[in-house]
């Protein structure tokens, strides 16, 4: 039977929760409500005595100093409106599952297969409220419909004896597991249907070559040697669905494109993944020769490089955007929590050392109505960013890196960047730690949480645009203590040489990680009837592409499997042998001993057709705007300093964990009082070594308005900017493109496909140049490429963005450098020139114009200039060191002032610049590779003799006078203001998020 | 070689500091540091009787999903110990009666007041005081200054005034059992470290008291002084370069004002218990 056990807080409590409850219902929706109180709710179901389930609600499920509890009677009053929000069926619920756990402990016996605890809270709201205007902050903020339903009581509906009636979100499914055999014999409009319908993401031709391959005779001659017919099952369709999709195949980076430069010159591309990013790894590894510092490099979940003697470091940098536009928490959640896996599933296994993270949004204050399905970006903000809290502070992973990025073309989908690092031995048993190998025999062992219909069709549904038809299926809850539990087993086993190989399970779940994996023996045969199940009723095709989290799958040798299954016994842990790796030459799948899916490996890994795009560049005829300058450059500044780009994220900082591991030796927020904003954090991983990593990124979409060529340019200058700012070595770095695009390919619904797909070239063409010229090999990255919205005739597209990570090496975290002025009398300096860029800036921006003179990189100069820094930083000459970029020179002066607690007199005649440049382009242009750094008088000769002969401009002094004085370059005070309302500018926006 | 200071920490179901504590300990001289998986100690294969300061490190037991460390406290009270027919709790109630040191950090500080290790007036192993959301109902990374009590019984804060060490955390506000308890626990000097001003005054403003505290307690001691716990993190300042403005402030120590409380716990071991 079911039990109700609710929980409250005592009289006189203070209900923190519901009092941010009813803050942000207030900031969110507008309404106002004079209370809010909270209740949490435990739906027992199990066979348990009265006595158990007292002994439940007085200890695990309650605190006696602050709550009280009642079992099956209500506890709430003194209310206008109660709303209780739970999970529907099937939903992850990290909570319950803890319950139950709990309720083992107590009782001391384990709860069975149909037994469980589920939770829901309760809202009690009052003030002036009707249904219509509850159900609106119930759907609106309380709950997301598709993960949680609600019950929505009025008082005067309220039965006080019984409270809200039992109820139990238990999956009921009486569907007998069955495998359809699907005809493709068929027109090609039924064809089209079968892939539509069946959210399959396969156009045409790829629909087309399933067809041939089912039709052929020798085809139907082996599926017969194992009791198939001649149509393919259903199984087989989801499997080569989710391999074929251009979330797991990058069908788009592997297309081959008929490039038209607009100015009559054409070329045929085979793969820009090939031809821009491998081909840029490949030009420098062989340029360093002996210095070269990739182990692994596109092949695994992660890109690898050498640290020291002893440890690698490992990278990724993921998105995830669908699911974060439906369901922001769960889907950003599901994103770091997700990530983890990558760097933990390399090689052999890696520790997780720390996490990045970058937003794109619309704006939290979008004032537009919004068109159907969409999220308001105030909600999506606040979601994502408590996801990505939960997942990183409870994995305790510090998370020392980020940025948002805000234009309101986000609305149509938010990006979610999460990116994790990890330390890896050099060698592990005598052998390189970057290498695994899954031998024929190794058993295919899956360990971790469970499967459920979680995560269906993930792969395949990021690969659409967002339509009416998204499947909420596709929505997942990470839970970052089962994924724990698994890495803190999965290490020990790793140690002890208990596995060959291991990878995670993300996206395709089963059949991406059996099926890669599989690829080093070249065959497997699994069954999947024998995978732990959340709940019964799930089909075998629905088995083997769940996204369920938490999960890792490992080749184990057969004579280690004892030694492998004691232990996550031992630990906790769920561990199943599902099968074994063969050389048979087929992805096998069986269940309940009959085979379900046989496919050759060679089909469905390299059968899928190649895509053939064109694209055509085309001048769109930017002009620069006719503005005067403004005649009040003090107010100038401080509204830039308080645009969403700029303005300070402190309150965001805060709620990550930046120092957990207690590794952090530069944090996210420097200064006199710890928040200014720091270019890059600095990680000294190892206790007894000084030898530490820097990670920073650049990102700047707003520059793909004008040419994507130069927005990819200035991504990777400005992440090796911030990188070297704080003392990164320049010649041992490596970096991660994250692309995220809009539909690229022609058709209907994207009449501008071909401009689209020409950007995507431009921006690849940058990719390489850039990084050649900087010496950066590219170790790892991943492409997002339907980031859309459409439904009716509204279609919203994300601008062209891509995140440009980095990673890399300081010898001595000692001589780490932050941003912020260290005090008086020290000399100012502006490394680089400044040229009339305004195009696409954020002062542009601000005043309502796009301009043409979007910033280029001069990578040669910029190189010379970074490595003249590192040698400065290494000699102790460097004070303070800050990156100019949105907001220019101006900006950067402001921040570096306030965050030091002192003034700066600067003048701007000093300025090495462009020739007529005018004042408001020479204090806001976002020109690329500058720097302004800070240096003591005594080291004056020393720094400028190393950059005699560079771009190096001495502007003025750090004042003690708390006062930024800008002078004009006709020796007029352009700007004169406080630090403090400098600052306040500066932090007000967002200071309450 | 039996003159060596052993201690254990504790890991497992979502602890998260234990090798920056475990190297906080070493730093402090203690001669042996083990992490411990909770998974041994329930298998009986390691026994806390082997050591002489337990430490119970910060992160997310169980996720803090019924509330912070509850689910941790549950387990600690009712799992047994495979093949003894004791219970965890019977090992631990024997560490104390033996007169050892027992440090709580965080979630660790928030596990032992759920348990009733802290404050335990009377030396009753009773819960009553508890750890709960900060008054602005979020989680916070931020540094702050604690003044320490000198006329506290606390043995890890001896010879101290006052440190700056970073919070981290979402629940971190303790409220006591009743009006009766607070003056108790202030009366027999057990709130030995208050969230303060930079000039070590105890203060109730946020953010330098980071989450409405009563009487601005950040950590507590029993009356012994040997069971101590803190909401802030000791561990993540032993060095130097982990203060937030180490580029800044050239006067800062080498060693980190967080590895002071370790020392005392290393000094007092070899004092008094070998």
């Amino acid at each position: 039977m079911a039990w109700r056990i609710e929980v409250g807080l005592k009289k006189g409590v203070r209900d923190a929760r519901g009092e941010r409850v009813r803050r942000e219902i207030a900031e969110h929706l507008g309404i106002h409500l004079e209370g809010v109180r909270t209740i949490d709710v435990y739906t027992v179901d199990a066979e348990l005595t009265a006595e158990q389930i007292e002994a439940a609600a007085s200890g695990p499920f309650s605190d006696p100093v602050i709550q009280q509890v009642a079992i099956d009677r209500p506890l709430a009053s003194d209310f206008d409106m109660l709303v209780e929000v739970g999970y529907r069926p099937g939903v992850t619920d990290n909570v319950g599952r803890t319950a139950g756990e709990a309720l083992q402990y107590l009782t001391g016996r384990e709860l069975v297969a149909d037994e469980g605890v589920y939770t829901s809270v309760q809202y009690l709201l009052k003030g002036q409220l009707d249904r219509t205007v509850t159900e609106r902050i119930a759907s609106g903020f309380l709950g997301n419909g598709l993960i949680q339903r609600w019950e929505i009581i009025s008082s005067s509906e309220f039965d006080h004896s019984k409270g809200v009636p039992v109820s139990v979100p238990k999956v009921v499914s009486t569907a007998e597991p069955k495998v359809q055999q699907i005809d493709l014999a068929v027109a090609d409009e039924e064809l089209l249907r079968i892939s539509r319908d069946g959210v399959l993401a396969l156009n045409l031709e790829e629909m087309q070559e399933i067809q041939r391959f089912a039709a052929d005779p020798a085809t139907s001659a082996e599926r017969a040697k194992v009791g198939l017919g001649a149509s393919l099952t259903d199984v087989e369709l989801e499997a080569l669905a989710q391999t074929w999709s251009e979330h797991c195949k990058h069908k788009i980076f592997a297309a081959n494109i008929e490039y038209d430069d607009g100015q009559g010159n054409s070329e045929t591309i085979d793969s820009l993944f090939k031809t821009y990013i491998v081909g840029a790894t490949r030009t420098i590894r062989e340029a360093m020769g002996d210095k070269d510092i990739c182990l692994s490099v596109f092949k695994d979940n992660a890109g690898v490089i050498r640290f020291n003697n002893e440890w690698s470091l490992v990278f990724k940098v993921e998105t995830h955007n669908s699911p974060s536009a439906l369901d922001p928490y769960g889907g950003a959640l599901t994103g770091i929590v997700g990530v983890n896996r990558d760097p933990f599933g390399t090689g052999m296994g890696a520790r997780l050392m720390f996490n990045t993270d970058v937003f794109c949004f619309a704006s939290p204050f979008y004032a537009h109505p919004l068109p159907p399905r969409l999220l308001h970006p105030r909600r999506i903000f606040e979601g994502v960013v408590e996801g990505v809290e939960h997942g990183g502070n409870k994995s305790g992973v510090p998370t020392v890196n980020g940025s948002i990025v805000f234009d309101d073309r986000f609305a149509g989908k938010p990006l979610v960047y999460c990116g994790t690092a990890a330390l890896m031995p050099l060698e592990l048993h005598g052998q390189p730690g970057h290498v695994k190998k899954a031998l024929a025999g190794d058993r295919i062992v899956m360990t971790g949480g469970r499967i459920g219909k979680d995560g269906i069709h993930g792969a395949t549904f990021s690969s659409e645009e967002l339509h009416e038809g998204s499947p909420v299926t596709a929505v997942q809850i990470g839970d970052p203590i089962t994924q724990r539990r698994m890495f803190d087993f999965l290490l020990i086993a790793r140690d002890r040489g208990l596995y060959r190989s291991i990878t995670d399970n993300g996206a395709g779940g089963l059949s991406s990680s059996v099926g890669e994996m599989a690829e080093d023996t070249g065959g497997f045969e699994m069954h999947l009837d024998r995978a732990p199940l959340k709940y019964t009723g799930l089909q075998p095709w629905e088995i083997l592409i769940s996204e369920a989290q938490e999960r890792m799958t490992l080749a184990v040798p057969p004579e280690k499997m004892a030694e492998f299954i004691d232990l996550a016994k031992q630990m906790d842990v769920e561990a199943t042998d599902l099968g074994e790796f063969t050389d048979s030459g087929y992805y096998h799948c069986l269940y309940a001993g009959k085979t379900v899916c046989y496919l050759p490996m060679d089909f469905i890994h390299e059968g899928v057709p190649q895509l053939q795009l064109k694209a055509r560049w085309e001048d769109r005829g930017h002009k620069e705007p006719e503005v005067a300058q403004p005649l009040d450059m003090n107010a100038t500044l401080h509204n830039l300093l308080a645009r969403l780009n700029i303005c300070s994220k402190e309150s965001v900082v805060r709620r990550y964990d930046h120092e957990v591991q207690g590794a952090t030796v530069l944090k996210p927020l420097v200064g006199v009082e710890n928040d200014g904003p720091a270019d890059a954090p600095m990680i000294r991983p190892l206790p007894d070594s000084f030898e530490g990593i820097v990670t920073a990124h650049g990102i700047c979409p707003r520059y793909s308005d004008i040419d994507t060529y130069h927005m990819m340019a200035c991504a990777i200058d400005e992440g090796l900017r911030n990188y070297v700012a704080v003392g990164g070595n320049i010649d041992h770095v490596a970096g991660l493109d994250n692309f995220c695009w809009c539909d690229p390919v022609q058709s209907d619904r994207t009449p501008d496909g071909e401009y689209k797909a020409a950007q995507l070239v431009r921006a690849n063409k940058a990719l390489y140049d850039y990084c050649v010229a900087f010496n950066v090999p590219l170790v790892s990255g991943k492409d997002s490429m339907k980031n859309d919205y459409q439904i009716g005739d509204t279609k919203i597209s994300i601008p062209p963005t891509v995140l440009f990570s980095v990673i890399g090496k300081t010898e001595d975290i000692r001589k780490g450098v932050t941003m912020d002025v260290k005090r008086p009398g020290d000399l100012v300096y502006l490394l680089g020139t400044t040229l009339d860029e305004l195009g696409a800036s954020e002062y542009y921006d601000m005043l309502g114009h796009l301009g043409a003179n979007v910033p280029k990189v001069d990578a040669a100069t910029a190189l010379q200039r970074y490595r003249t820094l590192n040698r400065a930083q290494q000699e102790g000459l460097i004070a303070s060191c800050h990156d100019l970029s949105d907001g220019g020179l101006g900006v950067a002066l402001a921040e570096k002032a306030f965050a030091g607690g002192f003034g700066i007199r600067a003048d701007l005649r000093k300025v090495k610049r462009e020739e007529g440049i005018r004042e408001d382009a020479l204090l806001f242009s976002e020109s690329q590779s500058r720097l302004l750094v800070t240096v003591r008088p005594a080291n004056q000769q020393a720094f400028e003799s190393l950059f005699n002969n560079q771009d190096v401009s001495l502007l003025g002094e750090v004042t003690e006078d708390q006062e930024l004085r800008i002078v004009g370059l006709k020796g007029e005070v352009l700007v004169r203001s406080t630090i403090d309302d400098l600052k306040e500018a500066w932090q007000s926006p967002l200071r309450e998020m | 070689m039996s003159k060596q200071v052993k201690a254990i920490v504790i890991a497992g179901n979502g602890t998260n500091c234990e090798r920056e504590t475990a190297h906080a300990i070493r730093l402090a001289g203690a001669e042996v540091v083990d992490i411990v998986h909770i998974s041994e100690l329930l298998a009986g294969r390691v026994l806390l009787s082997d050591y002489h300061f337990l430490n119970l490190a910060g992160g997310f037991l169980d996720g803090d999903d019924l509330g912070s460390a509850k689910a941790g406290a549950n387990r600690l009270l009712h799992a047994p110990v495979a093949g003894s027919g004791d219970h965890l709790s019977d090992h631990l109630r024997q560490f104390i009666a033996d007169g050892k040191l027992i440090m709580g950090v965080c979630n660790g500080f928030q596990l032992m007041v759920k348990m009733g290790l802290l404050p335990a007036l009377d030396g009753e192993l009773r819960q009553s005081a508890t750890l709960t959301f900060n008054d602005n109902g979020r989680f916070e990374d931020r540094w702050v200054y604690l003044k320490t009590d000198p006329n506290s019984p606390c043995v890890f804060t001896r010879g101290l005034d006052g440190i700056y060490l970073p919070v981290r955390h979402g629940e971190g506000k303790l409220v006591a059992e009743s009006d009766q308890v607070l003056k108790d626990i202030e009366a027999k000097n057990l709130s030995v470290l208050k969230y303060s001003t930079a000039d070590f005054a105890p203060t109730m403003e946020y953010p330098a008291n980071p989450n409405g505290s009563a009487a601005a307690i950040a950590g507590l001691c029993d009356e012994s002084g040997r069971l101590f716990g803190l909401m802030p993190h000791p561990e993540a300042y032993v060095h130097r370069t982990q203060h937030p403005r180490w580029t800044r402030e050239e006067d800062l120590p080498e060693e980190g004002m967080g590895l002071w409380l370790y020392q005392n716990a290393v000094k007092f071991i070899r004092e008094e218990l070998l």
